[in-house]
């Protein structure tokens, strides 16, 4: 192993900058000339629009122009998409309204985008976007999803009866209830998965820019797929061909999947750059990210699951209501599908699944993939109703799952539910998850906190996820419009130092440094002398970017590709170099041998003579610099148990997580030291869901309750205890580095955890996310008033 | 934000000055809430009249009987403040508990009380300690300082100079914080002194106010176990996203007991 390759601790190489502030972020580049953007925002959830007047805005101080949904429609840009067909339980196809660029006689949520005002300074901008004079007529606001397809609310799109986009289902009907039939106890239970504000640190943001020279566009944004954006804008939105529009996402400050997609405001931007012939800027307010960031999760759930005599599960059938919010985004119609019911056998032989999902039309922001993306609501539907039905069966929670488990030599294993899981121990990361957190003296822990008046409880989390994302074969065959391949370029120059370009992109998981260490690791090249290149479309191949924790598992594999070419045409070097036979030559440590003797080049020497064949191979082009595109052969399945043990003050309503434990299965772990960087910030998300989380809409007006972080409650530090993190390995056969993804798995473990720690404290299952004090009070005092009786 | 004209008189005399010739002036101490509603065009001055200019204004004294904070002191000196830890402990770690690190160290005691937002903390200990507070024109006893919710007894162009807190024999303030912004959701600040007991609320109503029940149980007993008695009525009580009426009162009495066992240590 090289000395910072594979499984080293290494601090990330991309730290310093950010440390010293030498970040290079969207609202840090300014072009020669910028003007700037503002976007007048709908104030109504619902409205139809009589009449938008921009003569008082265009006559503003500072103002090169004002644009409506009228100039969208002129220039044919647009309208906005969703890449994934869903098709309906009746053979028919999701109802996809428009969704314009800017709205175009109606709007659909607080915040959508009604008019744009391009000004010589960001104040002027501002400024005249309060002058345009929008006459709405407002319409009764649907807010509720349990709620939106009923009768009596308002319809929101023509194209959409009932607020209905699509009701889908997986699995036979007819099939799983039959098993029910034969249950001796059936488990039951209504959930709520709250929806969740992504708020990245960095604000999304624009810089638009036209070069009249070459008739081109660059557009600088916070993307975490620059490549996928490119097409997007270019093939759907008709901003400019491809071969003429650039997009840049340099340094991005999270995203957690708000990112991924292609909004109004990024698109409007690069469009009035050619417009005004001027470079145009736009950066969100944190007021801004709030209202039209994508928000994440939103379902309500019914859960039946029967089992046997003995804890066996039969059956599971789930029927979910999703909320879609005012407008399809860019992968909104798969979240709550294919990666979502996809997931609901678990980690268990469960024989038959069967789910439906009717996803609805709302006057919110509209939802879409946020960190984990339909398997944190498939894990909480799932590990809630598992728990409840050991509580129901008198059984410990961990034996009824232990009981059920798929075993280590049933891989590969097919599910119900449309996977075919590759490897896993799942019993082995329960095992030692108890033995962590001490479950065995948990009872005793319980007596000492009910002797201090507090309550106690531990809950389990038994996670499975689909990353890697994916073989685009299945992806194409489920309704995607792309393929998730991934692409990567190692190009070595002549001083035998490397280039890396990925496809992918890093927004805060440090792929400079693990995809360093890859690189390192199979080259034998110093982590120092490698440099990890991605988010410019003009820099490395076209690529699928990152989200779906599918960077290491898809895009390291395309990098250990390109490195395998490189190794094989360095042996062809080597060997004529050496004078010995191209299969007598050995590659180990960054350096070719002929086998049997001391007869060696390194991979730097090897380079220079590519770059000067003078003395070369007949036949073999010159050059070291090699391109892999990379289709990978299934999803990957990271698995794990995470363990919460919390305390609640029954006065208050309080809960204070007192431990908290995730041994997940990532396969190979490439760096330890941040792959427990992104389990801990996945493990906090997942708490802040649970436990304070809340995303408050105005039922009667729409209006959004939480806008900004006076009102939505971001998890802090203080909110969370020190994590107790370990793992287990089953490296995935189907990839090049055995590895499975990390990026999600404690969005995705933590909330069910959380909240069956909860509900074991509070004795019911009677309690929805978050789990706020008032809430957690509430049902804690009718608790006590129930044992007082 | 809008435009509009700065100004950082050295004296009083130039601020009042400024803030009277102006359209629409407006005076800021830590601007620690004046500028975020700026920032999102809540409001709209003509002149931001900056105090922090004044450096008569900042600073703390304390004498036998009575702690003085001028009004522009930031809430992190009076955190730090070794003098007022040991007179007035329950005002030091209020103080300490406001907001977060950078609020501490730009927010003032002065705007925070001349703002007198319903959840502020600095209110409660104000009217809790039955302090003074002393103007360019006037002194006014905490009882008659917080009028209503975000108004106080100060006329246009009267700027606060300082607030006098008498040293009382106990005291203790003990709030549960809103999770999002961590302003008090109910925060109580209790004392026992030369004025009696004395029973502040904040952030529970659309005014800090006295818990006149609390105060005449406290009296007779100052011990938590004596507040079993008393019931906070929900009536009146603010309701919102984070919290119903009824469980701030519920709040009011646990936050109550929890500030009286601090103060009694």
């Amino acid at each position: 192993m090289a000395e910072n390759g594979i499984g080293a601790r290494l601090a990330r190489k991309e730290d310093p900058r950010f440390l010293v502030g030498k970040g290079n972020y969207v609202d840090d580049i300014n072009r020669h000339g910028q003007a700037y953007a503002a976007f007048v925002r709908s104030p109504h959830a619902h409205a139809n629009i009589r009449s938008v007047d921009i003569s008082a805005a265009a006559a503003a101080p500072g103002v090169l122009a004002v644009y409506t949904g009228e100039d969208i429609a002129a220039d044919n840009v647009g309208p906005l998409i969703c890449g994934w067909a869903i098709t309906s339980k009746d053979g028919s196809p999701m109802n996809m309204p428009p969704h314009t660029v800017l709205a175009q006689g109606k709007v659909t949520y607080v915040g959508d985008h009604v008019a744009m005002v391009v000004a010589d300074t960001q104040a002027q901008a501002r400024d005249a976007a309060e002058l345009v004079n929008v006459d709405y007529e407002e319409l009764p606001a649907v807010v509720s999803t349990g709620d939106a397809d009923s009768a009596s609310a308002a319809q929101i799109h023509e194209v959409a009866a009932n607020n209905t986009c699509f009701d889908w289902e997986l699995g036979d009907r007819a099939d799983v209830d039959a098993a029910f039939e034969g249950a001796a106890h059936v488990t039951t239970l209504e959930l709520v998965n709250n929806r969740l504000v992504p708020n990245a640190m960095e604000p999304r943001a624009a810089v638009g820019d036209y070069d009249r020279a070459t008739d081109s566009l660059t557009l600088y944004t916070t993307s975490q797929n620059p490549h996928v954006a490119r097409l997007v804008l270019s093939a759907f939105f008709q901003i400019a061909p491809e071969h003429k529009l650039r997009v840049v996402a340099p340094d991005v400050g999270g995203g957690f999947g708000s990112k991924i997609y292609v909004y109004s405001e990024e698109t409007a931007c690069v469009w009035a750059a050619r417009k005004v012939n001027r470079p145009v800027k736009w950066t969100a307010e944190r007021s801004e990210s709030f209202l039209s960031d994508a928000h994440g999760r939103d379902h309500v759930t019914k859960v039946d699951l029967a089992m046997d005599g003995d804890g066996k599960f039969l059956a599971m059938r789930c029927s979910t209501k999703a909320n879609l919010g005012g407008y399809m985004s860019l992968f909104s119609s798969a979240v709550p599908t294919y990666m979502y019911a996809t997931l609901l056998a678990g980690q268990y032989t469960t024989p038959k699944v069967y789910a439906e999902v009717k996803a609805v039309f709302t006057n919110t922001t509209p939802v879409d993939a946020y960190r984990g993306a339909g398997r944190p609501e498939a894990t909480y539907v799932l590990e809630r109703v598992v728990e409840a039905a050991a509580r129901e069966m008198g059984m410990d929670p961990a034996e009824l799952r232990r009981k059920n488990l798929i075993q280590p030599d049933q891989f590969p294993y097919e599910t119900p539910v449309i996977h075919t899981y590759d490897c896993g121990d799942y019993g082995a990361s329960l095992d030692k998850a108890m033995e962590i957190a001490d479950y065995a003296g948990f009872q005793g822990r319980r007596a000492q906190s009910e002797a201090n008046g507090k309550l106690r409880g531990i809950g389990f989390s038994n996670y499975i996820e689909a990353c890697g994302i994916a073989p685009s074969a299945a992806v194409g065959a489920l309704g995607g419009g792309v393929g998730l391949w991934e692409a990567a370029q190692v190009r070595f120059n002549p001083t035998g130092n490397v280039t890396v370009f990925t496809g992918t992109h890093a927004h805060g998981q440090g792929h400079e440094t693990t995809f360093a260490q890859v690189v390192s690791d199979q080259l034998g090249v110093p982590v120092e002398n490698i440099e990890i290149v991605h988010g410019d479309t003009d820099k490395g191949p076209f690529g699928m970017g990152t989200y779906g924790s599918r960077s290491i598992a898809v895009g390291g594999a395309a990098i250990v590709k390109a490195g395998e070419k490189i190794i094989a045409k360095g042996r062809k070097i080597a060997a004529h170099i050496l004078e010995a036979a191209e299969e007598d030559i050995e590659f180990t440590e960054g350096n070719f041998t002929v086998a049997g003797t001391d007869k060696a080049m390194n991979i730097g020497e090897v380079a220079f003579a590519a770059y000067v064949p003078h003395n070369y191979p007949e036949g073999v082009e010159p050059g070291l610099d090699e391109t892999s595109f990379y289709d990978p052969l299934n999803f990957s399945f990271p698995s794990g148990t995470h363990i919460c043990e919390l305390e609640i003050d029954p006065d208050t309503g309080v809960v204070e997580i007192v431990n908290y434990t995730a041994v997940d299965d990532f396969g190979t772990v490439i760096n330890p030291m941040i792959v427990e960087g992104q389990v801990h910030g996945g493990i906090v998300q997942g708490v802040g869901q649970a436990l304070i989380e809340s995303t408050a809409y105005d039922p009667e007006s729409g209006q959004l309750l939480t806008g900004s972080f006076m009102d939505y409650t971001m998890p802090r530090a203080d909110d969370v205890p020190s994590f107790n993190v370990d793992t287990t390995v089953t490296a995935s056969p189907l990839n090049p580095l055995g590895v499975k993804g990390c990026g999600e798995a404690g969005a995705i473990a933590a909330p069910a955890a959380v909240m069956n720690a909860l509900t074991d404290a509070l004795g019911t299952e009677a309690i929805d996310m978050p789990a706020t004090p008032e809430r957690v009070w509430r049902v804690a005092q009718s608790r006590q008033a129930q044992a007082a009786e | 934000m809008y435009e509009f004209a700065y100004h950082k008189p050295g004296s009083l005399a130039d601020a009042t000055a400024a803030l009277n010739s102006a359209a629409d002036g407006k005076l800021m101490a830590g601007g620690q809430t004046l500028i975020p509603t700026l920032k999102q065009r809540l409001a709209q001055p003509s002149d931001v009249i900056d105090l922090g200019g004044i450096g008569e204004l900042s600073g703390i004294s304390v004498s036998g009987d009575a702690v003085k904070i001028g009004a522009t002191t930031r809430h992190a000196a009076v955190a730090a403040s070794g003098e007022v830890a040991s007179a007035i402990p329950a005002l030091a770690k209020l103080a300490g508990g406001i907001g977060d690190p950078q609020v501490r160290n730009m927010g003032t005691i002065g705007g925070s009380i001349a703002n007198n937002d319903p959840a502020a903390d600095y209110p409660s200990a104000v009217l809790g300690l039955g302090a003074t507070v002393s103007t360019n024109k006037r002194e006014i006893a905490a009882d008659d300082f917080f009028t209503g919710m975000f108004e106080t007894a100060l006329a246009e162009d009267e700027i606060i100079t300082g607030v006098s807190f008498p040293v009382p024999q106990k005291a203790g303030y003990v709030k549960f914080p809103n999770p999002a912004s961590r302003y008090a959701m109910v925060g109580v600040f209790v004392s026992q002194g030369g004025g009696g007991v004395r029973v502040a609320v904040t952030g529970a109503g659309p005014c800090v106010y006295r818990h006149a029940d609390m105060e005449a149980v406290l009296s007779g007993n100052f011990s938590s176990g004596a507040l079993a008695s008393v019931a906070t009525s929900a009536d009146g009580l603010n309701a919102d996203i984070h919290a119903s009426a009824e469980y701030r009162a519920h709040l009011v009495g646990v936050m109550a007991r929890r500030a009286v066992d601090q103060a009694n240590g």
